[in-house]
């Protein structure tokens, strides 16, 4: 049902997407308003998102500690899982962003009946990783491959990551390496959510909706690569457009193009309300990027309550005479 | 109260389903079913603690007798809360739902109930927070995983709160660092707010504020419990060790969970810390008002816990020590580490810790002048200051359990066993994963530690009884080390039950074994008076 739902969303864009592609009065809302929308939607939700996580303060320092913390001098510290300095921490996040180091740790718990009764296994469980690493970072250098059509000339990283990209050079134009790891990766992520049955109880159609759209945008992206060809110098004149502010629509780009941008867009717009902003919220999450040097440097609440307490004072009045007798010393007679 | 459930054997609270229920979570009512939750808070206790909606209730009553308008108060407390957090606010916006955190807690490993799994656990208020404060919930409902507060939702929230132990082993593997003890202590501030405890939380809390400790133990008691421990530990060694209490001008002030003043193993690890001071000639002093490290009020506000932990810096400001030693306790040093200083900070009036014995300065609590007593001891230890007879350990095959908070919370993984394995000749790990920052709760932390909710800690205690299983198996380990007071209440419920065989014993208590005391007398037996090897009469 969750599926479905989120099938059948991505099946209504896409058709609306084909509506756009093949009525060229409808060219000039999908190839350019609808794109400028959905980037101002993009940038300006980010922003307030991000800035709304900021607007709260991070009253206590809570890191989680995964590893020895500093104490004595011959007690190895971890430097990066326990840091007690922003370098630890640098590096810390950087390996949770670049390499989700978290993730890397994931196990898989087996229960078994063993000789004498009852046996719990935590076997190694790296799919999830691999699976979410080969993604993210296709995605990452798709986008980068991208660029290719805002920048002229072409910088020279962006080519070099291109020739990398297609090294195996099957086919013309070359198989880029990212296009089948992205669509792998993506129908492994899909898989998971409807067959692990845990998975799949967990998961909302907000689950499945971005992958399905994932999906249907490197799909478009290669049946006009390799199948329904556009014309590339339109689309870069096109591109060119958008990103100088001077936006043209050169006639013949192709209905495939139309398909794959506004369905690009939709992603775009979707993003800055949706799980997606994990993108952002990595970076801000405070169990992972504070410095764990708590005895060491006192952190500050800005908003530490007054609380009521039960004083000293009150107390001795309460147990004065039974103090006395037990020989425990007391302030007032 | 309903009378007592029969805790069901072993075999039959491993047969654990992990089939995910016919029906959607948002459609499958939480159950209350006996022996898995723990009473409702005490009229009176809320009353002393002037918390909102002080009543007698049970959960296992239909009405829980919450106030009228409680949507508003709970609603109210949420919005103030993301406004104060932004942990709460990130957590709730950015989880992916890719259930890594999943079978990572040990409720959801021995219950098999997917409301367990972190990510849903958490997602009973995501949902509530999607509907009222998100536009997407607001428009699209339960297609966005929205859904309307009711009193059902409530009680669900009860009870899945009062489910986690804030042990925080989810948030070692949670790809963004979501932390559920973050997103359960808001949850049970919120519940807090319409007067849903528990009573082995709320009433803890109440003796802790008025009498200083959770036990409630009144200053002659503690005197009188710390007197007949000096009874026996010169029974045992024929040394008579001399605590003062309240002491001004003592050098150091120590504070310990209340837990070991009263009770096996307890006691024997409070003897440890006796004789250790008094080997040392240490001028430390007890304290009758500040008499509890552990903070039960983190189990139900943040401001409850910065009520009750108050009492530490005050007295050590009014006795005039110079630094702060901390005993065996699990939150109570997620609390010290992570909480104190920022609440009731800065500790000017106190000097950066410094061992009088080796000299050591204690840098790592520059600012909070509060140091853990396995730091202070594997210095000691480090430096050859003791004189330690292992062999009197020889019986033992230990095992060590890192508690939750001084190893997700803090990081205090290597110091415990540096003490323990200069002190037992026989020291085995369990598995890889189940130890150090991957460490599972005992099961009963976070003040789950109650008698009606046997089977509930029975299992939640399983995934950490069945490695010590393993080891008790594979190498013989007959005795489990903590430095933690809930561990020493509640695993030797958990050891009879899974692991018949296994004793439960503190770290210090092990120390104070093999400690060969100036002038002391042969030792015949151990600080339970159990013959010690070789020594005894019937070997």
């Amino acid at each position: 049902m969750k599926v479905l739902f989120s099938f059948l969303a991505v099946i209504l864009l896409i058709l609306v997407a084909t509506m756009g592609a093949f009525i060229t009065n409808l060219h000039y809302v999908f190839g350019i308003i609808i794109p400028y929308l959905a980037f101002a939607m993009f940038v300006g939700g980010f922003i307030y998102r991000v800035v709304k996580w900021g607007r709260s303060p991070v009253p206590f320092r809570i890191p989680t500690t995964i590893g020895q913390q500093k104490s004595l001098p011959w007690i190895k510290q971890n430097k990066i899982e326990n840091p007690t300095s922003a370098l630890g921490v640098i590096v810390r996040m950087a390996m949770e962003v670049l390499f989700f180091r978290s993730l890397f740790r994931n196990t898989k718990t087996e229960l078994r009946e063993g000789q004498n009764g009852p046996e719990l296994s935590y076997g190694s469980a790296k799919w999830l990783w691999l699976g979410s690493l080969f993604f993210h970072w296709s995605f990452l250098i798709i986008i980068i491959r991208h660029l290719r059509f805002f920048l002229e000339p072409i910088p020279f990283a962006v080519q070099i990551l291109e020739s990398v990209d297609g090294m195996l050079q099957i086919g013309l134009p070359a198989i880029y390496l990212t296009d089948v790891f992205i669509l792998v990766a993506v129908t492994y992520l899909f898989l998971r959510r409807i067959i692990v049955p845990q998975v799949k109880y967990i998961s909302l159609p907000a689950d499945f909706f971005p992958l399905f759209m994932l999906m249907s945008i490197a799909i478009s992206g290669i049946l006009m690569r390799y199948f329904y060809k556009v014309d590339l110098v339109a689309v870069k004149q096109l591109a060119i457009g958008l990103a100088t502010f001077q936006p043209v629509l050169p006639t013949g780009i192709g209905p495939m193009f139309f398909i794959h941008i506004f369905l690009v867009s939709i992603l775009f717009a979707y993003f800055p309300m949706s799980k997606l902003m994990h993108m952002g919220g990595i970076f801000m999450s405070p169990t992972r990027n504070m410095i764990s040097n708590n005895r060491m440097v006192r952190h500050i609440n800005p908003w530490n309550p007054e609380v009521e307490v039960h004083t000293y004072a009150q107390y001795e009045d309460e147990f004065r005479e039974k103090m006395k007798k037990a020989g425990i010393p007391v302030e007032k007679e | 109260m309903a009378p007592k459930v029969k805790l069901p054997k072993p075999e039959e609270l491993a047969k654990i389903e992990f089939k995910t229920p016919a029906t959607d979570w948002m459609d499958t009512p939480v159950e209350f079913k006996p022996g898995t939750f723990c009473w409702g808070s005490k009229e009176k206790d809320l009353l002393t603690l002037g918390l909102p909606n002080p009543r007698q209730w049970s959960p296992a009553d239909e009405d829980w007798k919450v106030p009228e308008g409680w949507e508003t108060t709970i609603l109210e407390g949420m919005a103030e809360r993301l406004s104060k957090y932004r942990s709460f606010k990130i957590f709730m916006d950015i989880c992916v739902r890719c259930g890594a955190c999943a079978d990572k807690c040990h409720f959801y490993i021995a219950t098999g109930d997917p409301k367990n799994m972190p990510v849903l656990r958490a997602e009973l208020i995501r949902s509530v927070y999607k509907k009222y404060f998100t536009k997407s919930g607001k428009f699209l409902g339960r297609l966005a995983g929205a859904r309307e507060l009711d009193m059902d939702v409530l009680k669900e929230w009860w009870s899945y709160f009062f489910q986690c132990t804030e042990c925080r082993r989810c948030s070692v593997f949670c790809p963004y660092g979501i932390d559920q003890a973050e997103v359960t202590i808001i949850g049970r501030e919120l519940l807090n707010l319409v007067g849903l405890n528990i009573d082995w939380i709320s009433g803890p809390v109440a003796n802790c504020y008025m009498k200083g400790n959770h036990l409630g133990l009144e200053p002659h008691a503690i005197a009188g419990n710390i007197e007949s421990m000096v009874d026996d530990i010169e029974d045992i060694t024929g040394i008579r060790v001399n605590p003062t209490f309240n002491r001004k001008g003592a050098e150091i002030l120590f504070v310990t969970p209340s837990g070991d003043l009263l009770g096996e193993p307890g006691i024997q690890t409070c003897m440890g810390y006796l004789m250790l001071f008094h080997e040392l000639g240490l001028d430390y002093t007890w304290s009758t008002y500040a008499s509890e490290g552990g903070n039960f009020g983190f189990f139900t506000s943040n401001d409850m816990a910065k009520r009750l932990n108050y009492k530490i810096y005050a007295e050590a400001k009014r006795l005039g020590v110079k630094y702060i030693i901390g005993g065996e306790c699990g939150h109570m040093w997620r609390v010290l580490n992570q909480y104190m200083d920022t609440w009731h900070g800065p500790a000017d009036f106190l000097e950066v810790p410094v061992s009088p014995i080796t000299g050591t300065v204690f840098e790592n609590a520059k600012s909070t002048k509060m140091i853990h007593i396995s730091e202070f001891t594997a210095d000691l230890i480090k430096h050859n200051k003791l004189n330690l007879d292992p062999t009197r350990n020889d019986h033992l095959k230990v095992t060590f359990h890192d508690s939750c908070n001084p190893s997700r919370g803090m990081g205090l993984l290597d110091e415990p066993r540096e003490i323990i394995k200069a002190v037992c000749n026989n020291f085995y790990e369990m598995p890889e994963n189940t130890i150090r920052e991957k460490t599972f709760c005992c099961g009963a932390g976070s003040g789950l530690n109650a008698s009606e909710n046997m089977e509930q800690r029975m299992r939640g205690g399983f995934p950490r009884a069945n490695a010590v299983k393993y080891v008790q198996e594979k190498h013989g380990v007959n005795m489990l080390a903590n430095i933690c007071a809930v561990d020493r209440a509640h695993f030797p419920a958990l050891m009879d039950y899974w692991n018949p065989g296994v004793g439960v014993t503190g770290v210090t208590e092990l120390l104070a074994n093999a400690l060969v005391m100036k002038g002391e007398k042969e030792r015949t037996t151990n600080l339970r008076f159990e013959d010690l090897p070789g020594k005894g009469g019937n070997e």
